[in-house]
């Protein structure tokens, strides 16, 4: 089923080809990443700082922005990741045949779905790189423990683009994305520790907020930005790995079936 | 002509295909098939809609899976030495997997990465392609901008990036205007002068004739005949045909008589007759009331007498 032995660095040729594509629209893909960042901090700095006060957060108070700004990366990085290995690789796959023409090269299905994968986490790790920058500057950021903050993304990108490749090798039409996302993508991004802290959940709440790798990705965030976070950091980590190594597998498993007949 | 480095020989077919199957559900899409192809042939696959043949191809390049049978090409087995098999081969896919997103000269430099063609090497190739290709000068035109000529000539480049020994052709030609379609012809022939193998599959008959040096066709996942196109002409169609347009009941009447190979299509009616045929004249001096066309035999003939008029889905 997963062949390890037909994957070689020929799989930066297709990660090659997904960022020349890139430099044509490079910069209308940067303002997002600048200006949300700017966005958040406006209006919850100004809109809800007289509203929420402190928020009590690993044993102490922060101010609410503070707080939601680490959330906001890592935010960020989980609807980059998924969302090009979902609507862009799909549109790839299906409507531009690109995967079909590298098949007839002697590049392997395993190398094409890493490519994909890997240039996924990219997108969300540059994305990360830029709203750290631009937080840094307002004084959100701990630095230097914050810069730890992009590789940390990428690994977030990895399990993200995993998960949204392996939709991607499963859903017959691409109107059909619309259900991970309202499923899973959007309860995360609110359930995840991002506005609020899990703490806040009531008893029977908290567990499920486990299971989302959001949750983690924004805890070990919020560790390097801020010094401290609610979870174990190497059971998060270990979390974020292997499920960036099981949806990877189950990715190339489904892509797998769907190319090849 | 001996053992190359990598240990495979230079002797013996480019392509050997020993009884291929391939079964889907309940579909046995190919049935069968053996064929060889030695080098620099210009080999063609024939066949109706759902005869197998893009299936067949498919497996020549590795990107179905065989049922059973074994596929050899350059002397290594396709499931098992693909990688090197692929870095010889060039594919044209039927389909267009061009990238929109990039232009013309991109898209072939590009596809050499694949190929682990250096940059310099790679943009030396495209130029020389687009220059055989004629694209020369929309080399920075988004493929979006292209006429349906130009992508399939395109397309016909970009297989060529890697300088292969064998080239894969499905329906090169379809859906092209007159003038596009003599163009890829007499490309396709100079590389075959260079000395290039090609495997075709088309739908166009003409095509067929003009191009390839053998064919077989197949229906059904199976092949029918084998042979060079003259061959094939002469034995299943005849040299000579006429067609008669608005036959009698006393024509019907004399061919079943005489004995001599006819299709009757109700309205019309098709004569294959060898040079000479004595009924031949008969049947021009008394039958020919309404029109006559005397022409003759071509492949399509034998394509349509074996594998029927009938629709295929």
């Amino acid at each position: 089923m997963i062949q390890l032995d037909t994957i070689s660095w020929r799989f930066v040729k297709v990660w090659q080809r997904n960022f020349v594509t890139f430099q044509k629209i490079w910069k209308i893909n940067f303002i997002t990443p600048l200006l949300e960042p700017l966005l958040f901090v406006a209006a919850f700095g100004l809109g809800f700082v007289g509203l929420v006060g402190e928020v009590r957060y690993g044993g102490a108070g922060i101010g609410y922005t503070a707080f939601i700004a680490p959330a906001l990366i890592a935010s960020a990085v989980m609807n980059n990741a998924f969302f090009e290995t979902t609507y862009a690789s799909f549109v790839r796959m299906y409507y531009q045949k690109t995967f079909d023409g590298m098949l007839a090269t002697p590049l392997s299905i395993e190398e094409i779905i890493l490519a994909e994968i890997v240039w996924s986490a990219s997108k969300a790790a540059a994305a990360a790189a830029i709203m750290l920058a631009v937080l840094s500057l307002f004084g959100y950021v701990d630095l230097p423990a914050g810069l730890l903050a992009v590789p940390l993304a990428f690994l977030g990108g990895v399990a993200f683009g995993a998960i949204g490749l392996f939709f991607t090798g499963i859903i017959p039409t691409i109107e059909m994305f619309n259900l991970p996302i309202f499923l899973f993508v959007t309860p995360m991004f609110l359930f995840s520790g991002t506005f609020f802290p899990v703490s806040n959940l009531p008893m029977w709440a908290k567990p499920a907020a486990f299971a989302f790798p959001l949750y983690h990705l924004v805890e070990l965030t919020r560790l390097v930005c801020l010094g401290r976070c609610e979870t174990v950091p190497a059971l998060s980590l270990a979390y974020l790995v292997l499920f960036a190594l099981l949806f990877t597998g189950l990715a190339l498993v489904g892509m797998r079936r769907r190319l090849i007949k | 002509m001996s053992a190359r480095p990598d240990g495979t020989s230079d002797r013996g077919p480019i392509i050997d295909v020993q009884h291929l199957f391939k079964r889907y559900q309940e579909l046995t899409a190919v049935d069968g098939i053996s064929f060889a192809v030695p080098r620099g042939e210009f080999f063609g696959l024939l066949g109706p809609n759902g005869a197998g043949k893009t299936t067949t191809i498919r497996m020549l390049y590795g990107f179905t899976p065989p049922t059973r049978g074994v596929i050899r090409i350059f002397g290594m087995e396709i499931t098992r030495d693909w990688r090197r098999i692929k870095t010889r081969m060039g594919v044209c896919q039927q389909d267009n997997t061009l990238d929109p997103d990039l232009t013309v000269e991109q898209n072939l430099v590009v596809f050499a990465g694949y190929f682990r063609i250096r940059a310099r090497e790679a943009r030396d190739r495209a130029r020389e392609l687009l220059e055989f290709f004629a694209l020369s000068n929309r080399r920075s035109a988004k493929v979006m901008d292209l006429s349906g000529g130009m992508i399939r000539r395109l397309t016909l480049a970009r297989s060529l990036i890697n300088r292969p020994e064998l080239l894969i052709l499905d329906e090169p030609t379809t859906g092209l205007d007159p003038q596009s379609r003599h163009q890829v012809w007499d490309r396709l022939e100079k590389l075959k002068a260079s000395g290039l193998t090609v495997v075709l599959t088309t739908h166009y008959m003409e095509e067929a004739s003009r191009m390839c040096d053998r064919l077989v066709i197949v229906d059904h996942g199976r092949i029918l005949v084998e042979g060079s196109p003259a061959e094939l002409i002469l034995r299943h169609a005849g040299r000579s045909v006429i067609e008669v347009g608005g036959p009698d009941q006393a024509l019907r009447d004399y061919l079943s008589a005489s004995g001599m190979p006819h299709d009757d299509l109700g309205r019309r009616l098709i004569l294959y007759t060898p040079d000479g045929d004595e009924h031949a004249a008969a049947v021009r001096e008394r039958f020919c009331n309404e029109t006559c066309t005397f022409r003759t035999g071509t492949l399509e003939d034998v394509f349509l007498r074996l594998t029927g008029r009938e629709l295929r889905d």
